[in-house]
């Protein structure tokens, strides 16, 4: 259902809501659920983002969202230049044709400096709409409209109910949990409807058989 | 409260004894959770957007980074010829500056997209400088607008890709007409009017980006959108009726976008973006790829 603000907005750095806005995004969640600083990034596009990619500043988008800046920040269009003064090393790798990813879909594999690293697939759907379709391996499918929490765990009995048991202790209603298993590993991806203090994820963390968490903030 | 044709809305109006930015902030508090003030600061936020951005296309240098677009905007608003009137002219300069800076990866508010941005902010900007139109009002114009672009994305695209340029400037040029219908004081019939006579002027108009940037022809039709706007209110304002309601002609646009080709929707393979040059501009810009290191 259409908001005004679908119709008039949203806010963004031109020139395209697919190519630019939604690419924006995707690097802004990449270096959320890198959580440090990226020192490098290794950046695969997809379809008609590699096709557009220059003349709509997807390159530039991606880049930008990766050094944090959001889809409506006019330094998106220097974000090149002020990577190479950050120190932050990228490398764009082309394929014209991936049939089976949505026609503007980018892979995104960012390293920090300590050697930690994430890879994700996301998909710009239109009028600066977003879809994480893949992270570290796992098929995943979350739009970032809302807080959402990023689990990778080993697959044991119990888990889903620690996990959901630390997030309800601090009075957070979930709107939407999805697991999914990959050998002894589980992922899940849990929607919250409002932000997540610290200490719950610090929580989660604690527990031995959890291997990573991350708090994706929805973008504006 | 849904809002699913013009009809929705004439209802809404009389049952409420509201006029259409009235019917519109109600339905966005509904749709949204949001306070009143909250959603008329959120419009007030789009309009300084849209005012500094036709701002900025006229005060910087704005060249696009293929270099098709070079401070057209500047050329037009400072031209010493001028075919009409100059608040003619000043209205087509300011489409063009919003569509330079988009181009030229500024800050822009899509309106209903980022490739047909110009044109609603030329004339809002236009109708605040000529008819004294202030800020609480113009937000009131950009509301009656949303209504129009509302019924169009639920019965019809806004998209180039699937409704063609007749989706994008189409739409924004018949959002503009009906504001500008609403900011002088004309009833909910002409501002319906305005709507249908717009749309019916860009009815069919076809998406076919040179090298697939959204720059040339895009920078022109924003122009001659808001010519459509102008004009569309003129006539509306006069007294002139449509004789399709503005549900039926948007259903109409629906079928358009339908049989067009994909061609002629934004993939670059048909009209402008397939002539010989476009071609040449296209294997000079687009394949000269850096892909870092």
């Amino acid at each position: 259902m259409p908001s005004i603000f679908d119709i008039l907005g949203p806010v963004m750095i031109g020139p395209s809501s697919s190519h630019t806005a939604g690419a924006a995004k995707l690097g802004y969640v990449a270096r959320q659920l890198l959580g440090a600083e990226p020192g490098r990034a290794e950046i695969t596009l997809y379809n008609s983002f590699a096709r557009t990619y220059k003349g709509h500043g997807t390159d530039r988008a991606i880049i930008g969202g990766i050094l944090g800046m959001k889809p409506d920040d006019e330094m998106l269009r220097d974000s090149l230049e002020i990577a190479k003064k950050m120190g932050l090393k990228y490398e764009f790798k082309l394929i014209m044709k991936a049939p089976k990813l949505h026609p503007n879909s980018a892979r995104i594999k960012l390293h920090d400096l300590g050697g930690n690293s994430i890879e994700m697939v996301g998909s710009s759907l239109g009028g600066g709409r977003i879809e994480i379709v893949e992270i570290e391996g796992f098929k995943v499918s979350f739009s970032v409209m809302t807080h959402t929490i990023v689990i990778i765990a080993d697959d044991i009995p119990g888990s889903i109910a620690h996990i959901s048991g630390a997030i309800a202790e601090k009075n957070i209603n979930i709107a939407n949990m999805f697991v999914s298993r990959e050998e002894k590993l589980a992922n899940m991806i849990i929607e919250v409807d409002q932000d997540v203090p610290e200490d719950v994820l610090k929580k989660i963390r604690s527990f031995g058989w959890v291997h990573y968490v991350r708090l994706v903030e929805p973008i504006f | 409260m849904e809002i699913n044709s013009f009809e929705d809305i004439l209802r809404y109006s009389e049952q409420m004894n509201a006029t259409i930015p009235e019917v519109m902030i109600e339905y966005e508090i509904r749709k949204t959770g949001k306070s009143r003030e909250q959603v008329i600061e959120g419009v007030r936020k789009i309009l300084n957007v849209m005012i500094e951005s036709v701002n900025n296309g006229l005060a910087r240098d704005v060249k696009s980074p293929s270099g098709l677009l070079n401070n057209f905007a500047k050329k037009v608003y400072n031209a010493k010829v001028n075919v009409l009137t100059v608040n003619f002219q000043k209205a087509i300069a300011r489409a063009m500056a919003v569509s330079e800076v988009n181009a030229c990866m500024g800050r822009i508010a899509a309106a209903p997209t980022a490739g047909s941005s110009g044109i609603i902010p030329a004339v809002i900007t236009t109708m605040m400088e000529e008819h004294g139109i202030d800020e609480d009002r113009a937000i009131e114009g950009l509301l009656v607008a949303s209504a129009i672009g509302l019924l169009i994305v639920k019965n019809a695209s806004v998209a180039g890709s699937e409704a063609g340029c007749m989706g994008e400037t189409g739409s924004a040029a018949a959002m503009g007409a009906s504001a500008i219908v609403y900011l002088l004081g004309g009833n909910n019939k002409q501002i319906e009017s305005a709507a249908c006579f717009a749309i019916e002027g860009a009815m069919g108009l076809v998406c076919d980006p040179i090298a697939g940037l959204v720059e040339i022809p895009c920078i022109f039709r924003n122009a001659i959108g808001v010519a459509n706007a102008f004009t569309s209110a003129q006539i509306a304002l006069s007294g002139v009726e449509s004789i399709i309601p503005l549900d039926e002609v948007i259903l109409a646009m629906n079928e358009v976008a339908e049989l067009m080709s994909p061609k002629l929707k934004e993939t670059a393979q048909g009209g402008l973006a397939n002539t010989k040059t476009a071609r040449e501009i296209q294997r000079r810009f687009i394949y000269q790829i850096d892909i870092g290191k």
